[in-house]
């Protein structure tokens, strides 16, 4: 007879509550990429958002650098499982590069250098939720962690934290990414374990 | 599997890792295929590609332009393929009698 009835077993001990479903800790920073690693120095370096009327502004590095700065400390969940808890970032906050953007827009297609995108909706990268990130931990952004610069967007799968990032397209219409256009989820909420198309 | 030294490349794996996955959407050995890059024109054997992965899905890379040739996903309930990066997928198949073999006096 079980000492324990099934269904009366509560959450499995040592599980974090700050772990969704589905995924393991770690303590690495595991590297997954699907292409070689562009290299951009700094004085090549341009980000640019473009409105959904073709409106285009631009931020050179010297520029972003001028920009009011955050730290902050957010947990990471990769669609590969493994999440990692209380990483330390410092960027520039999409509420403030967007600040001065006139959009009727819904949705946004984020431009990697290197070709890489992905998409999620506008509201998602407004109201302290993302940031242009360009240091990790105290130190400059590593290349192969998409320095010098990518997006956070820690609330979802790690994949639509584009390395490398170049541009934000600001759209009315939706437009599926680099992974999303291959059965990987349009929005991405770990918590909800959107991992494929359907989830 | 492995390219081990090359100069100047990233990718983990060769072509030959997308055997298994290719396996399930191809009658025959995809690995052996030639495939024509639509970026720079150059015909490479598939089991040469540059292939970063394996998660979340493989992206096979032309080993002269570095743009991406294919990607498949394998998801839990389908595999996707994309082949958006070639103009052409030639593979090896079992010859066939030419037409005109045989008895054509059996066909009238």
């Amino acid at each position: 007879m079980d000492f324990v009835t099934r269904g009366f077993q509560g959450r499995p001990r040592g599980r974090d509550e700050r772990l969704p479903p589905g995924q393991y800790l770690t303590g690495d920073f595991p590297v997954l990429s699907a292409g070689p690693t562009p290299g951009v120095d700094h004085d090549e370096w341009e980000l640019w958002v473009a409105t959904e009327d073709g409106t285009r502004h631009t931020w050179s590095w010297q520029e972003l650098m001028a920009l009011p700065a955050e730290t902050v400390t957010v947990d990471i969940h990769c669609v590969t499982s493994w999440s990692k808890l209380d990483t330390e970032w410092r960027g520039v906050s999409l509420d403030t590069l967007l600040a001065d953007v006139e959009t009727a827009a819904d949705f946004a297609l984020v431009h990697s250098y290197g070709g890489y995108t992905t998409n999620l909706p506008l509201e998602d990268l407004l109201d302290g939720q993302a940031w242009v990130a360009y240091a990790y931990d105290g130190d400059d952004l590593r290349p192969e962690h998409g320095g010098p610069a990518r997006l956070l967007v820690p609330h979802l799968y790690f994949w639509k934290s584009a390395k490398w990032v170049r541009g934000i397209e600001l759209m009315l219409e939706d437009s599926p990414g680099f992974w999303e256009q291959l059965g990987y989820h349009d929005y991405g909420d770990p918590w909800r374990e959107q991992r494929y198309q359907g989830d | 599997m492995t390219i081990p030294g090359h100069p100047g490349a990233e990718a983990a794996y060769d072509g030959n890792l997308m055997a298994g996955p290719l396996s399930e959407l191809f009658a025959l050995d995809v690995t052996v295929a030639v495939v024509r890059c639509r970026g720079c024109g150059s015909s490479t054997e598939v089991a040469t590609l540059r292939v970063y992965g394996p998660d979340p899905g493989l992206v096979g890379r032309c080993p002269g332009c570095d743009d991406v040739l294919l990607r498949v996903v394998r998801t839990p309930d389908a595999v996707w393929l994309d082949l958006g990066g070639v103009t052409s997928l030639r593979v090896p198949a079992p010859r066939v009698a030419p037409a005109g073999d045989g008895d054509e006096s059996a066909r009238t």
